[in-house]
C-alpha cells in the first residue's frame, strides 16, 4: 500500500489533497456528498475580520474551460467562523486551514490574533484576492508590500503560516523569495488570474468591478509553470493549485514541486472530485510502485 | 449521504417549440422531488463548457424525469443535440421548492420558459387554480396544463394566441389567497408590486450558478434578511424577501 501521508511543519496530512478556499465553504455542503475525513485538509472560505456581504451584480461568468468569479469575499467574519463553523470543521477529522483575507494590515493582524487561540491547524494568508477593492491584491503584486504584511503577521501568528500567492505578482519567483525572507512557513500558489469579460450587447463589462478572477483548467499550464519555478527557488513547503481536475493533474503539480495540492473550481463541477483525485493518486502510486510521495515530489 | 452526479439514460429529447426542448430521462429508482426543485445537468465530458446547467424539474412520473429548457448558449445547445439512449449527467434534486398549501385559491403566473416548473407544481397542488401564462409568440405545454386548472389565461406579446400583451394584464390579485410565479425579472417584479399588501407571493428565482449546492456563493441575492443563495435557500423565495 502506498503511503500518501505528508507531514509539513509538524502537521500531518493523511493525503496531499486539500480543498481550496472559496470553493468548499466550511465543508457543510460537501459533507452531504462524502465523508470529509477522507480529505487531506480543508481551507476555509476566505475570512475577514468583519462580516462581508460580497460584491453586487453578476458574480460568475463561464469562459472556455474556466470560470471568472467576483464573489468579493462574502463571509461571516472571523468571530462567527470561530463560533459557528470551526467546531463543525474540527469534527470532520481533517486538517483545517483558516484562510484569512484582509482590507488593511490592521484587519489581517486582528483576524490572525483571534485565530491564534483556536483549534485551527494552520493559517493561509490570502494576500491575493483580486475581487476586493483596497484589499488583498494590493499586497500580492509588489514584493515590498508583501514583505510588510507577511513580516507583521508572522510576528504575531502562533500557527504555521502559509502565504497564498497571486499569479498577478510582478515576478512570482521574487515574490516567493520575499515571502520566505519575511517569515512565511509555507507557500500556496496560485490564486486566480486577473481577467475580464464584456457584455457586447450592453457594451459594458460583465462584472461591476470590471476585473474578476479566472480559475479552472484553462490556467493549469501557467500555474504549473509557476509552481515549478517557485519550487526551484525556495526551500519551504509548497501547496500547488490551479485547474486540477483529476489525479493526473495533481501528480503533475507534485512532480513540479508541490508537497500538497489544492482543488478549487473542480469542486463546483463535481462535488466528489477531491475524493476521486485521492483515489486516483493512490491507484497511480500502487500501479507505479511508488511507496511514498517524496519519491516523485519535484523530480523535474 | 446524497448521490453525486449520476448518468441517466435519455428516453426522448424533442424540440416542442422554436428553441424549446422537452427532455425525458429514466431514473433508476424513484426520488422524492418537490415542485420547484432543480437539478444540475451536464451533457458533455470535456471542460468546455465548464459548468453544469441548472434546470428546474418540469415533471416526474414514476421513473421518468422531465425537463423543459430553452437553448440559450453552448451548454443547452449541446444538450439539445443528444439523442435517445444517450446519457445526461444529473445532480439533484437541489434547492427548496415551492411551499405547497391546501384549500386556498391559487394563481400561477409564468412568463416564457418560466413555465418549466409549473406543470409539476400544478399536479401537486390540491386547490382551485387559475393559470396565467405569457409567451412572446410560440405557445407550448398548454395542452398539458389546461386539464389541471380552473381557468387558463393565455397571452402572447404578438397576439398570435390568446390575449395580445402580457399575462399580468388579466391578473387581479384580489381574487387569490396565494400567488406562485416564475419568469423574467420584469414580469415577477410587476407581479410583486401588484400583490404587495394584498396576497402573499412565492417567487422562483433564476441566477448564474457554478456548484448548485451552496458552496460557491455565485448565485447569492440580497434579501432583507441578509444574503441568500438561490441554489440553497431558494430558488423559491417569499415575495417579501426578494429585492429586485
Amino acid at each position: 500500500m502506498a503511503n500518501m501521508e505528508v507531514n509539513i511543519l509538524d502537521v500531518l496530512f493523511k493525503n496531499p489533497v486539500i480543498t481550496a478556499s472559496g470553493t468548499f465553504g466550511f465543508g457543510r455542503e460537501y459533507a452531504d456528498y462524502f465523508d470529509l475525513s477522507r480529505l487531506g485538509g480543508i481551507s476555509s472560505k476566505g475570512l475577514t475580520l468583519n462580516k462581508k456581504d460580497g460584491n453586487k451584480g453578476i458574480r460568475l461568468h463561464e469562459t472556455a474551460s474556466g470560470l471568472l468569479n467576483s464573489i468579493g469575499l462574502q463571509n461571516p467574519g472571523v468571530d462567527a467562523f470561530i463560533k459557528d463553523e470551526l467546531p463543525f470543521m474540527k469534527e470532520q477529522g481533517t486538517v483545517i486551514l483558516a484562510n484569512v483575507g484582509g482590507g488593511t494590515l490592521e484587519d489581517y493582524l486582528r483576524a490572525v490574533e483571534k485565530l491564534n487561540d483556536t483549534d485551527v491547524d494552520m493559517i493561509e494568508l490570502n494576500i491575493s484576492c483580486p475581487n476586493v477593492k483596497s484589499g488583498g491584491m494590493a499586497f500580492g503584486i509588489r514584493c515590498v508590500d508583501a514583505e510588510k504584511v507577511v513580516k507583521e503577521v508572522k510576528a504575531i501568528c502562533k500557527k504555521p503560516l502559509i502565504v497564498k500567492l497571486s499569479p498577478n505578482a510582478e515576478n512570482i519567483v521574487q515574490m516567493a523569495e520575499s515571502c520566505v525572507k519575511s517569515g512565511a512557513d509555507a507557500l500556496s500558489l496560485v490564486n486566480t488570474f486577473s481577467g475580464m469579460a464584456i457584455d457586447i450587447s450592453n457594451r459594458k463589462p460583465v462584472f461591476d468591478n470590471t476585473i474578476a478572477g479566472l480559475s479552472g483548467p484553462c490556467i493549469k499550464p501557467i500555474a504549473l509553470r509557476m509552481v515549478y519555478e517557485v519550487s526551484k527557488a525556495v526551500n519551504i513547503p509548497i501547496i500547488g493549485m490551479g485547474g486540477i481536475m483529476n489525479y493526473r493533474d495533481a501528480i503533475e503539480f507534485i512532480m513540479a514541486g508541490s508537497d500538497l495540492i489544492q482543488i478549487g473550481s473542480g469542486n463546483f463541477i463535481n462535488p466528489t472530485l477531491s475524493l476521486d483525485v485521492i483515489n486516483g493518486i493512490e491507484k497511480f502510486m500502487d500501479d507505479e510502485g511508488i511507496k511514498d510521495l517524496s519519491e516523485i515530489k519535484g523530480i523535474m | 449521504m446524497r448521490e453525486g452526479f449520476k448518468a441517466l439514460k435519455i428516453v426522448s429529447n424533442n424540440e416542442i417549440s422554436t428553441n424549446i426542448f422537452e427532455i425525458k430521462l429514466v431514473m433508476e429508482h424513484e426520488k422524492e422531488i418537490k415542485p420547484g426543485q432543480f437539478f444540475m445537468i451536464r451533457g458533455w465530458e470535456a471542460t468546455d463548457p465548464f459548468l453544469p446547467r441548472p434546470l428546474s424539474v418540469a415533471d416526474v412520473e414514476k421513473d421518468c424525469l422531465t425537463f423543459l429548457y430553452e437553448v440559450r448558449g453552448k451548454g443547452t445547445h449541446i444538450i439539445s443535440k443528444l439523442l435517445k439512449e444517450d446519457t445526461l449527467e444529473v445532480l439533484g434534486p437541489l434547492g427548496n421548492g415551492f411551499t405547497l398549501e391546501k384549500n386556498k385559491k391559487i394563481a400561477l403566473i409564468s412568463g416564457g420558459i418560466g413555465i418549466a416548473p409549473m406543470f409539476y407544481l400544478l399536479k401537486n397542488l390540491d386547490a382551485p387554480i387559475d393559470f396565467y401564462a405569457g409567451f412572446r409568440s410560440d405557445v407550448y405545454w398548454m395542452d398539458k396544463i389546461k386539464n389541471h386548472v380552473d381557468n387558463l389565461y393565455l397571452s402572447t406579446e404578438d397576439g398570435s394566441c390568446g390575449h395580445k400583451g402580457f399575462c399580468i394584464d388579466q391578473f387581479d390579485p384580489k381574487k387569490y389567497d396565494l400567488v406562485l410565479t416564475c419568469g423574467p425579472v420584469p414580469m415577477m417584479k410587476k407581479v410583486l408590486s401588484m400583490c404587495e399588501g394584498i396576497v402573499p407571493v412565492q417567487v422562483s428565482m433564476e441566477s448564474r450558478m457554478a456548484c448548485g449546492i451552496g458552496a460557491c456563493l455565485g448565485c447569492t441575492i440580497e434579501t432583507p434578511n441578509g444574503m441568500k443563495r438561490v441554489c440553497k435557500e431558494g430558488p423559491v423565495f417569499k415575495g417579501k424577501e426578494v429585492l429586485f
